[in-house]
């Protein structure tokens, strides 16, 4: 995303003007779900149904481009298509609808750059600018394909900087070993058939790509082998190229949360230049650590770990506060303004904040925890002290357990 | 088989008004069939009461044999026939078996199309089933409980063999299928032969079960294997497991489907340590959470250890201890000295001298002192799928084993978590065919009225009127191996394999009496039991008691009982 206009800058923010950004590249559509919240004011080019009464009297319809202001009332996000929904009422009248009319907009990247502009209903808070910062950040890596597979399973991804995107899913049972059937090594290559047919339709590799093949046991090397075997039989030169640069790497399982795993392994780390996720996807697994040796220094749930920012215990040597990005998104305004204060609060102390995706590995791994996490920089023990403590003493028993 | 069912469907369909004959149709019926008939008439007699009269013996037989001896939709039949005639419009789409008589040759040469149709007419009139273009399959409509208390059949149990990477499980296996002359010495030479010209030389006797090409070339298992044999009073279903970290959800699935377990470990030295570390801690903790408790340690590749009586005694020991810690009880556990390449103690006591210290069973002996756990006979039926592939009698073939309940061929059965109807063409068990099969046993069920996309493995087939509930979000109680904590995790039952997290921890309870300790516990500390909440990716078939294990990051971290 970029700035409409060179003279504008995250610091000067004119509220009333509004802020003009231009769509440049798919990726912005997830930017601009981030920055847009419901109450915000939208204004951009839309197409509109209208029905027009000739002098005659008979009725026309025509779809009519035109530029639309909208208050936002929800916002829906096609992560496939990279499309935005925007609904809304119109707030601006023009020649075609009237206010409070309902408009819904749809902003999707499109050959010339688009052009729209936000109002912030609440203005721009450290949340809003630090979202907006992340849309305008330009250096951004090539998204990286990744098939994660297990025998008859496999998933297509795309892992861009901010979200990983399940392109396509294969399932397709393979018969397992059995004297009578001899079918399992054609079933096989027919699975990845589908695979690497899917594989193609869904991810772009005229533009130098990288691509992971990830898989318990041998199926990513299978795979790896007859993509090789499919290139050199059909002579495509492309697909041979493919098949030599695929990394292939080991996880355990063929389920899409693996991904996690493969990107933090030794081979994959040479070749994914993922500042943003190595340091969220560290922090994440520091967080998990603590969590592990009981230490009281990581709490998750949004009571426990308020109570540690209010105590100032989230802030300089350490102190970390996770929050699952789409709690700005959704919130009410009361809601919204607290949570930006307990970001604010930890800024304040000294303390990093990372707002984590649930589009991506480590947010998912935060969504679990109830999309609220916190280290803490000294140990707190008892932030939990509304349960009943009644700890009674295991005793070492040898009848039957109940499980 | 089939098409010869098929053609008396179609027999009956025809409603062709000819009673000549008679007499030839009941020359047809074979010696079962006229005891069922002459059974069944004396029920339909007893059931129509005083309005016996009305309905001649002839007309029973003819309403008998065309519902298959089922005396209730006889009496039904019969009653709207002949007892109280309904009016005219009616009759006309129930086509009545009028006694057709002229026999197979006549409806074979019927049009098919005409046969069909006016079977389904008839179908469609008296029970309100919907229209197929295949006829349903026959059903005896057997009362399988006391069929099989007559038939009293040969206990089958089911085991899995479990262990180490390369302990020698699917060799021992190879062997004891060798020594019980289930695979012929040819066999065996001839994948020798191939073994060495590929340099393997020693793993001849496991391409018994290792049939890929992967497996084979690799020297591993990759998925389970099953073979059978009989002893003298036991049919056994062998489930080979592969021993690899990284194939571990199929030994999971192998796991559910046994009765007792054969733990396999390495006697020769570091071995046993390092598999301890490895797999068969691992192996040991799943197959007792998936609730076999009968162990039989195989004690293996002695012989190159020349046979030492210490070295037994310290793994036995070792294992002994560790075993009861996870849970198996002393009286449960068995441990056999055996060598599974030269198959010492497998079928026959060992022949070398250095091995007479040990007098004990040997392998095949345990297994026949192992009572399979009880069966739900009872209980509606349940049948995890294993695998589905086509066969010749059917494209919809699946195997797997009854888990609680019984099937007959003709029966309606329900597949979770598709929710589609299908019927039971035949049954295989012990590769043979049979007319019903119960709780216990590994079958393999052809189905018709079905589309194979909508049955797949680990799917539950189950009785339509008591179907299996499907869901995404569970509560358990689970025996935590690892630090639990809401996290994803990778949920395993049977065959099945589906990616969730832990979404909620309500409760720590107690393990012994499972009161609540603590409520809301932040972690859960390995060896902790707790009651979790598991949030599935999509709809799975789950019912409570079942078994399910928990995964992440390629460790079990849970094992757990669904409430």
């Amino acid at each position: 995303m970029r700035f409409a206009s060179k003279k504008q800058t995250i610091e000067g923010i004119d509220e009333d003007a509004g802020i003009s950004l231009l769509i440049v590249e798919p990726e912005d559509m997830w930017h601009a779900n981030n920055l847009i919240a419901n109450g915000d004011v939208v204004h951009a080019p839309a197409f509109r149904k209208v029905t027009m009464t000739t002098a005659t009297g008979s009725k026309v319809v025509k779809n009519v481009r035109t530029n639309l202001s909208i208050q936002v009332k929800s916002t829906f996000f096609d992560p496939l298509a990279s499309e935005l929904k925007v609904s809304g009422t119109v707030a601006n009248e023009n020649d075609w609808v009237s206010v409070g009319q309902h408009h819904t907009l749809t902003l999707k990247y499109e050959k010339a750059d688009i052009k729209f502009t936000i109002w912030k209903s609440e203005g721009w808070d450290s949340v809003a600018k630090q979202s907006l910062k992340e849309a305008l950040s330009e250096d951004r890596p090539e998204a990286i394909a990744a098939v994660v597979m297990q025998e008859g399973l496999a998933n297509i991804c795309l892992i861009t900087e901010f979200r990983t995107i399940v392109k396509q899913r294969i399932d397709s049972p393979i018969p397992k070993k059995r004297s009578t059937a001899k079918e399992s090594s054609g079933v096989m290559s027919s699975f990845y058939d589908k695979t690497l047919a899917s594989l193609r339709n869904n991810i772009d590799f005229s533009i130098p790509r990288t691509l992971l093949l990830a898989s318990p046991g041998f199926s990513a090397d299978d795979f790896r082998a007859y993509m090789q075997s499919e290139a050199s039989r059909t002579g495509d030169k492309g697909l041979q190229k493919i098949a030599r640069e695929a990394v292939v790497v080991k996880s355990t399982s063929g389920h899409v949360h693996s991904l996690n795993e493969v990107l933090k392994s030794t081979q994959a780390k040479k070749i994914v230049q993922n500042a943003k996720f190595a340091t969220e996807s560290n922090l994440m697994d520091q967080f998990y650590d603590r969590l592990r040796k009981d230490d009281g220094r990581a709490w998750y749930g949004t009571k426990p770990v308020e109570k540690a920012v209010v105590e100032g215990a989230v802030g300089r040597g350490g102190g970390v506060l996770f929050v699952n990005n789409g709690f700005f998104r959704s919130m009410d305004v009361a809601t919204r303004k607290r949570y930006v204060g307990l970001v604010d609060k930890v800024k304040d102390d000294g303390g990093e904040v990372r707002l984590l995706s649930s589009d991506d590995e480590s947010g998912k791994r935060l969504e679990s925890l109830g999309g609220i996490a916190a280290i803490l920089t000294y140990p707190i023990l008892d932030l939990d002290e509304d349960d009943e403590e009644e700890e009674i003493a295991a005793d070492p028993n040898d009848g039957d357990m109940i499980i | 088989m089939s098409r010869h069912q098929y053609i008396r469907n179609l027999d009956y369909g025809d409603a062709v008004d000819e009673y000549e004959g008679y007499s030839e149709e009941e020359d047809e019926l074979s010696p079962e069939d006229r005891a069922l008939m002459n059974q069944g008439t004396a029920d339909v007699q007893a059931a129509l009461g005083v309005e016996v009269s009305k309905v001649t013996v002839a007309q029973i037989e003819e309403a008998l044999w065309h519902y298959y001896y089922d005396v209730d939709k006889s009496v039904a039949y019969l009653i709207s026939k002949f007892v109280n005639p309904r009016p005219k419009a009616t009759k006309s789409a129930v086509q009545p078996p009028n006694a057709d008589t002229a026999g197979p040759k006549t409806a074979a040469a019927q049009p098919k199309k005409k046969g069909t149709a006016s079977t389904d007419a008839a179908t469609t009139g008296m029970e309100g089933l919907k229209i197929n273009d295949a006829p349903l399959p026959k059903s005896r409509n057997l009362d399988v409980l006391s069929e099989l208390e007559k038939s009293k059949p040969k206990k089958s149990a089911s085991f899995v063999v479990v262990g180490h990477v390369d302990a020698g499980k699917s060799t021992m296996m190879g062997r004891l299928l060798f020594d019980l002359k289930v695979v012929d010495q040819r066999t065996v030479e001839k994948l020798q032969r191939e073994a060495r010209t590929e340099g393997k030389g020693s793993f001849g006797l496991a391409w018994v079960l290792d049939q890929r090409p992967e497996e084979r070339s690799r020297g591993i298992t990759m998925d389970i294997a099953t073979r059978r044999f009989e002893t003298e009073h036991t049919a056994f279903t062998i489930l080979d497991a592969p021993g690899h970290a990284e194939y571990i959800y199929n030994m999971i699935a192998g796991a559910s489907q046994a009765d007792f377990a054969i733990l396999v470990i390495d006697a020769s030295v570091d071995a046993f340590e390092s598999g301890l570390k490895g797999q068969t801690k691992e192996h040991s903790l799943l197959i007792r959470s998936m609730g076999v408790s009968r162990i039989i340690v195989a004690i293996n590749k002695l012989d190159t250890v020349a046979w030492s009586q210490e070295r037994f005694s310290e793994i036995k020991d070792q294992m002994a201890g560790f075993l009861s810690t996870a849970n198996f009880q002393h009286k449960n556990m068995a441990f056999v000295p055996v060598s599974g390449l030269n198959g010492d103690n497998l079928v026959q006591r060992s022949s070398d001298l250095a091995a007479s210290w040990y007098t004990g069973p040997t392998l095949v002996e345990e297994l026949e002192n192992s009572e399979p756990s009880a069966r739900a006979l009872a209980k509606p039926l349940r049948m995890t799928v294993f695998e589905v592939y086509r066969t010749m009698q059917s494209p919809v073939t699946v195997s797997g084993r009854i888990e609680a309940g019984s099937v007959q061929m003709g029966d309606a059965l329900l597949v979770q978590p598709s929710g589609q109807k299908a019927y039971v063409k035949s049954i295989l068990a012990n590769e043979a065919a049979v007319d019903w099969a119960v709780a216990g046993q590994n079958v393999v069920l052809h189905l018709s009225h079905i589309d194979p996309i909508h049955v797949r493995d680990g799917d539950i087939i189950c009785d339509p009127a008591k179907p299996v509930p499907k869901a995404d979000t569970f509560k358990l109680k689970a025996l935590a191996f690892d630090i639990l904590m809401p996290m994803p995790v990778e949920v395993h039952r049977g065959r099945l394999n589906q990616a969730g997290k832990i979404e909620a921890i309500p409760a720590l309870l107690d393990k012994a009496t499972g009161a609540v300790v603590k409520k809301n516990p932040k972690i859960i500390k390995p060896g902790m039991v707790a009651r979790i909440v598991v949030k599935l990716e999509s709809q799975v078939p789950l019912e409570a008691g079942q078994r399910v294990v928990l995964r992440s990051g390629g460790q079990t971290v849970a094992a757990g009982l669904l409430e």
